[in-house]
């Protein structure tokens, strides 16, 4: 169809599917990306919709039921307090959606696209800021500041929830675990930020010489409406990758954090608890179950995230256009 | 040494103090909001008023918070990393050295095998492109790249302890014979450097698979071949040394993962390094020991990182140009 067809179908059927339609057409076409996508959905799903899809509460323990066998009743048996292991899991993914999906808005998509955007466009002395902040926090083990950001802070920002509750009245904040969501996904997003923001940055130098952005500028467009206007479009390729790599690099983060105790408190469930209540010798030997559960929960959703990231990068590659 | 080299290697090196103030700043102010008091603890519970006072005094607390940080640098540089209070009054260098000599051990060998066995997997699974061995060792390749060293080790300790009974389940060994510690020689070293090697590897020959098609399609790949050189001359000289030259960005990534990874399987496999010295002091709350342990493991982070570069920047001319590899 060329775009002088003026005929009925033509104008029924709208204008010509733009290069991201076709990408997408070429991604479902792929077996192996689909079945990425649905892993993620149906983990993501039963995560978000936990209250509804969980079989059991994630504390409801049942004495009379430790370390059952999986059943009809549990599907995936029971832990040492006879806690539903399925519902545990599902709770879990909850709390991997919260701190993913906070990380990457906070840090990759507000700091790390407006650091990089603003670095690109400006250029001089704001690039040459930016950019060095980046190296700095790029070249620190991001896991051993993560460490010691939440092991210190951890106990400070219970306490400043508790002096809210009292002023407040508000008694569910500390309750519902808040506190440690926040400072889990807060300490990712301020070091995940540089990697979105280095390639936003070499994307913005290389689009603002294009004559559509000269034009914008030419015209009297504002610098916000050319940033977020007229580039921040083309970048959506070169972040949808980033992103998908970032949600399952985060997943495996809070997993570590919470498995060490300076993330997510128990009673409030992550896979990381569940696994640090799965290992040791006499539960590996015995109860193998316990480790299973999470360990494959985890495993499909990281593997998944990262053969989606592969499959994107690859319809997405110019050599298909 | 040319002239760009040079400027480059000493934009590196003025970067490399202002890096470690930073981190210094950064575990030093966090360490002022440790929750925990370590006056009182050491002072023991029923210790008076006056006495935790005197303590406060004599450890300069009372002090301003900048001069408090001039001091601890002070108090760094000359290798005084501060008290532990688990291990009731040993020097926190004391305390982590020795861990970290341990940690060491296992981790280079984890360096080197990733590399050794990683870079010339790539190499293989770029050159069978379209045959049925290449959608099988891209799925392995990622499998084993995402599975978290978190899950691997209790799922080979699993295997190779509960179920093949071949392997320790964990430790490590302190015995010695003929006055050499066995440690890094014993079969305790293997689950460690296995669960560490599996996930490295997959990661480089997954990134060299990439490289290497890169560099395949490129003209003067196809200009080697047609002159009629030999396939193995054209791969390693031609293709690997050109798909290698990126690979800085990845050895810092391998790094951090290496970093990451000894801290999880210490403390599962009970391996008394460093990394589970720092899982027992965040249990236990012992933040000088905390902070020591962030401080020196980025600062030698920091300075292998460095090291990398400047290797890099005499590998490859295009850096001295551009000034910056990132």
């Amino acid at each position: 169809m060329s775009y002088a067809d003026t005929s009925p179908a033509a104008i029924e059927a709208g204008p010509p599917p733009s290069a991201n339609y076709r990408a997408l057409r070429r991604l479902l076409r792929r077996p192996i990306a689909v079945g990425a996508i649905v892993i993620i959905v149906v983990i993501y799903g039963a995560g978000i919709l936990a209250p509804w899809v969980a079989p059991q509460g994630f504390n409801e323990a049942d004495f009379q039921n430790r370390y059952a066998e999986p059943s009809l009743e549990h599907p995936l048996g029971t832990d040492s307090l006879g806690r539903d292991l399925l519902s545990r899991a599902i709770w879990s993914a909850q709390t991997t959606v919260i701190v993913s999906v906070a990380a990457v808005l906070t840090g990759g998509l507000f700091l790390g696209v407006t650091a990089g955007l603003a670095a690109g466009y400006a250029g001089g002395r704001t690039d040459s800021i930016i950019m060095r902040a980046a190296d700095t926090f790029a070249s620190v083990p991001t896991i051993l500041l993560v460490l010691i950001i939440t092991a210190t802070l951890l106990p400070r920002i219970i306490d400043l929830a508790r002096d809210v509750e009292d002023l407040t009245g508000a008694d569910w904040i500390v309750n519902s675990g808040a506190p440690s969501y926040f400072l889990v996904f807060g300490a990712l997003a301020i070091f995940g930020w540089t990697g979105i923001a280095r390639v936003v940055r070499s994307q913005v130098l290389a689009l603002r010489q294009e004559p559509y952005v000269i034009a914008a500028r030419a015209s009297g467009a504002s610098t916000p409406r050319i940033l977020f206007l007229h580039l921040l479009p083309n970048l959506t390729n070169l972040l949808l990758v980033s992103f998908t790599l970032s949600f399952g690099a985060l997943a495996t983060a809070e997993v570590g954090l919470s498995f060490l105790g300076i993330g997510v408190q128990p009673p409030h469930p992550s896979f990381g608890l569940m696994v640090s209540e799965g290992v040791g010798l006499s539960n590996v030997r015995e109860h193998t179950m316990l480790i299973l559960v999470p360990a494959g929960f985890i495993v499909l959703l990281v593997m998944s995230f990262n053969l989606l990231g592969d499959q994107l990068t690859d319809v997405l590659s110019p050599r298909h256009r | 040494m040319p002239a760009g080299l040079a400027t480059y290697i000493i934009r590196r090196l003025l970067l490399l103090p202002v890096i470690l103030l930073i981190v210094s700043f950064a575990t030093f102010a966090l360490g002022r909001f440790a929750p925990v008091d370590y006056v009182e603890i050491q002072a023991g519970p029923r210790a008076q008023p006056e006495t935790i006072e005197r303590i406060r005094e004599e450890r300069g607390l009372n002090d301003p918070v900048p001069v408090q940080y001039v001091r601890y640098l002070g108090n760094v540089l000359t290798g005084d990393l501060g008290v532990s209070t688990r291990y009731q009054g040993f020097p926190v260098a004391d305390v982590i050295f020795p861990r970290m000599w341990i940690s060491l051990q296992y981790n280079v060998v984890v360096l080197v095998l990733t590399f050794a066995i990683g870079l010339p997997l790539g190499t293989w699974a770029a050159l069978r492109r379209g045959t049925w061995q290449d959608p099988l060792s891209i799925g392995v390749f990622l499998f084993f790249a995402s599975v978290p060293v978190l899950i691997s080790v209790p799922l080979l300790q699993w295997l190779f302890a509960v179920k093949l009974g071949v392997l320790p389940s964990g430790g490590w060994s302190e015995a010695e014979y003929l006055g050499v510690e066995l440690g890094i020689f014993s079969k305790h070293a293997v689950l460690p450097v296995l669960a560490l090697t599996l996930p490295g590897v997959a990661g480089i020959a997954r990134y060299m698979r990439g490289q290497v098609m890169e560099v395949l399609d490129q003209d003067f790949v196809r200009t080697a071949n047609a002159k009629g050189l030999k396939a193995s001359t054209v791969i390693t000289r031609h293709v690997a040394r050109n798909a290698l030259l990126p690979i800085v960005t990845i050895l810092g990534f391998e790094l951090a993962a290496l970093i990451g990874g000894s801290i999880f399987v210490e403390t599962l496999l009970g391996i008394p390094g460093i990394g589970l010295l720092a899982f027992e002091s965040i249990k236990s709350r012992d933040y000088d020991t905390i902070m020591a342990i962030v401080l020196v493991g980025s600062t030698t982070f920091v300075l292998a990182m460095l090291l990398i570069d400047i290797v890099y920047g005499f590998i490859d001319p295009r850096i001295r140009v551009e000034g910056s590899i990132s």
